[in-house]
């Protein structure tokens, strides 16, 4: 199925597209079908900067397992950055 | 048999007279031939769909694929246009009536046409191919698994789209249905649902159910893809075609 469940975030920050590195100004989450990733259905990431058009975008499909590695790979990450950095 | 096509990148006037592209596939053949509007999965207007338009002319139809992202993302590649168009909620209902309308003008106005013109769409297209042929004066349509004819999105989607079940009494035209069993949008039972609005308002319409067969069963390239009901799909598509859109005996 189509699922179209969106979850829009604002973010800060850099991506690098095909055309090179560009500011961020928004990520888009949802679980769909990828367009390349070989399993029906994925979590899909897009790093966007609609201001610079569809192609300001950087974008990932992971499988659900590796995307919830992924989010709780970024929590202790930042969990341990030391006091004062943040 | 004569059975060379050409394939291209056009424009075509689509809703509001906006220039739009499309990719156009014809027999070079007299014709004279059916036309079919070929309307693309949310995932766009991508080298798969491209693919099927130029199958249908082999099988002896013109065909056109709109670009219904043309605006949003012009000249984007076809899955960075899908991601700006779905995060916009997709194609608002009146444009896409317009743009296949523009489509349908545009092929029935070829010198090789026959006149007769339907469409054929995949995913989101399944429910617009039905709201084209419930708005627009058609010869025969295809539904190939299309969510929200019957149902409306989940809270938190951010698609804009309705049921348009109760615009049935409408249709103006023969309907196929092709839908996986394994599907759940459109479940089996939104499926029956369509199946009982059509059943009432006395339309010509018949639907097939695969079973071992979930969404996008037709798309070569995903894993969704199930041989054994596309290649039964399209048999039906072409005897379906065949009987609404096709010349009796096109010269080719």
């Amino acid at each position: 199925m189509c699922t179209y469940l969106t979850e829009k975030v604002d973010v800060a920050g850099s991506g690098k597209g095909t055309a090179g590195w560009f500011r961020l100004s928004e990520a888009s989450v949802y679980f769909d079908h990828p367009v390349h990733a070989p399993a029906e259905h994925t979590l899909n990431i897009d790093f966007l900067n609609p201001g610079q058009g569809p192609s300001a975008r950087v974008a990932v499909e992971l499988t659900a397992e590796s995307a919830r590695a992924l989010a709780e790979a970024i929590q202790a990450t930042l969990a341990s950055v030391p006091p004062g950095l943040i | 048999m004569y059975d060379a096509i050409q394939a291209e990148t056009i424009s075509l006037a689509g809703a509001g007279g906006d220039q739009i592209e499309a990719y156009l596939a014809r027999p070079l053949g007299p014709g004279p031939f059916g036309s079919v509007v070929v309307i693309h999965h949310m995932p766009g207007y991508d080298e798969q769909t491209k693919e099927i338009t130029r199958t249908f002319a082999v099988h002896g139809y013109n065909a056109v694929c709109p670009n219904l992202y043309w605006r949003e993302a012009p000249g984007a590649s076809p899955d960075d246009a899908a991601a700006t168009a779905r995060a916009q909620g997709g194609v608002p209902d009146e444009r896409l009536v317009g743009d296949v309308g523009g489509a349908v003008a545009y092929l029935r106005a070829m010198p090789n046409s026959n006149g007769k013109a339907g469409t054929i769409g995949y995913c989101s297209g399944g429910r617009q191919s039905f709201l084209a042929a419930v708005s627009l004066p058609l010869d025969a349509a295809v539904d190939c698994y299309g969510a929200f004819v019957v149902g409306t999105p989940p809270e938190g989607m951010p698609l804009k789209v309705g049921p348009i079940v109760h615009l049935t009494p409408n249709l103006s035209c023969p309907l196929l249905g092709l839908f996986g069993a394994d599907d759940s949008h459109p479940s089996p039972e939104q499926v029956a649902e369509l199946q009982k609005a059509l059943d009432e308002a006395g339309k010509t319409f018949e639907f097939h159910m695969y079973e071992g067969a979930g969404h996008a069963f037709f798309s070569v390239n995903r894993t969704a893809y199930r041989p054994e009901a596309a290649n039964d799909g399209w048999q039906k598509i072409w005897d379906f075609f065949g009987r609404y859109l096709a010349s009796p005996t096109p010269a080719r």
